[in-house]
């Protein structure tokens, strides 16, 4: 009998036969979607750099930075199966759908963690590397494991996580930390509360179900919203500053004053309203304000690095 | 005698296999192409090994010797 016909054939009473992972289910445990969001942003703070790496360099820069992003994605879901299992966003993913087992997310986690760090040290280096091994801790042991269960403050300090990559970018380019490094370092930082508690918002039982203390369950709905409109209006000056300093120009204070009005406008149209207005027309502000947040952070980071793309053509920057 | 139609579980399996095989030529590739980079351009090829050696230093690092 071959492995194939065993699992035809099941004898009577027998358990459902195990699931088989392909290699789209370990591509999944990455996060490819978080994933494409740090090589965007990665790519962006290393081409701003004021230093240029060779090209086959930089590709393996931004690789291996996306590769440690990933594999602090699978530590990430290695340890939160369970309540992932619970939640209806996340239910499907590949270790509460039963695709992989979670000493294989765990093993794929540490093997790539490792990987990427010693790769990126050598293809870029040594600051560089320790910035991203920084980063996979920080999100798979002091967020995942520490914060995202203890605190409603859990987003607010993880999203430091996800604020990093641009600036793992620019030391990969320059090898030390710049203020323009820290700006970039501080719109993600500043951007994910508001970010994820407008998730949170239309979210809300998956959270309550999972007994993660999203600001939404620890203090309601409309503490929520003033919170989202708070940290939108400190979030202001960043991107200001940012299109001021020397990855800025013209350009990206277009699209800063535009982009920022109507971010705005759409935290203070959540502030203003209340739970029945939000039943009412099935989230509808909420869902266009978490949307919008994303493109919001893609052309922040598109005009920074059009200016740097100009720049050689006399167009970019200040 | 005819084959019989692969199970699906082989073919998943050919699909991860396979999956992993390119990622592991990709890999391949990219150390190789990294290597002749980092070689062609005249990075450094040794490092500190428990005896120093001045040829290693920064130019700017080595004293000039008196006189000369």
């Amino acid at each position: 009998m071959t492995d194939a016909s065993a699992y035809d054939a099941p004898s009577a009473g027998a358990v459902a036969p195990p699931k088989e992972a392909g290699f789209g289910d370990f591509v999944q445990l990455l996060k490819p979607r978080v994933m494409s969001l740090v090589v965007f942003t990665a790519l962006v703070g290393l081409f701003v750099a004021p230093v240029s790496l060779h090209p086959v360099e930089a590709f393996a820069a931004i690789l291996f930075i996306a590769l440690g992003a990933g594999a602090s994605g699978a530590l990430n879901m290695w340890w939160d199966a369970d309540i992932d299992a619970v939640m209806n966003r996340t239910k499907t993913r590949p270790i509460p759908a039963g695709k992989v087992q979670p000493g294989e997310a765990l093993g794929i986690g540490l093997a790539l963690s490792g990987l990427s760090v010693i790769m990126l040290a050598l293809a870029a280096n040594i600051a560089a590397a320790g910035l991203l091994a920084f980063t996979i801790f920080f999100y798979a042991v002091i967020y995942s494991m520490g914060l995202k269960r203890t605190t409603p403050q859990n987003i607010v300090i993880g999203g430091a996580a996800g604020a990093f990559p641009p600036m793992i970018g620019w030391v990969a380019a320059t090898g030390s930390i710049g203020y323009e490094a820290v700006l970039m370092f501080a719109l993600i930082f500043m951007w994910t509360p508001p970010h994820f508690w407008a998730l949170a918002l239309f979210m809300k039982e998956d959270y309550h179900a999972a007994g993660v203390p999203m600001l939404t369950v620890t203090h309601g709905r409309k503490a929520t919203r003033a919170h989202i409109l708070g940290y939108t209006l400190a979030l202001l000056p960043v991107p200001v500053l940012a299109a001021l300093s020397p990855i800025g120009g013209p350009l990206t204070m277009a699209v800063v004053i535009a982009l920022n009005l109507w971010f705005v406008i759409g935290a203070v149209r959540i502030w203003r309203r209340d739970e029945v207005m939000a039943v009412a027309d099935g989230y509808r502000v909420e869902k266009t304000f978490f949307a919008f947040s994303i493109l919001y952070l893609f052309l922040h980071f598109g005009a920074f690095l059009t200016e740097a793309l100009l720049g050689p053509y006399g167009f970019g920057g200040w | 005698m005819a084959f019989r139609a692969p199970h699906e579980i082989h073919t998943r399996r050919f699909g991860r296999n396979a999956g992993l095989g390119i990622a592991l030529v990709v890999m391949i590739a990219l150390t190789f192409a990294l290597t002749v980079v980092k070689v062609t351009r005249g990075d450094p090829m040794r490092a500190f090994d428990h005896q120093v050696r001045p040829e290693l230093l920064p130019k700017d690092a080595v004293e000039e010797p008196e006189g000369s």
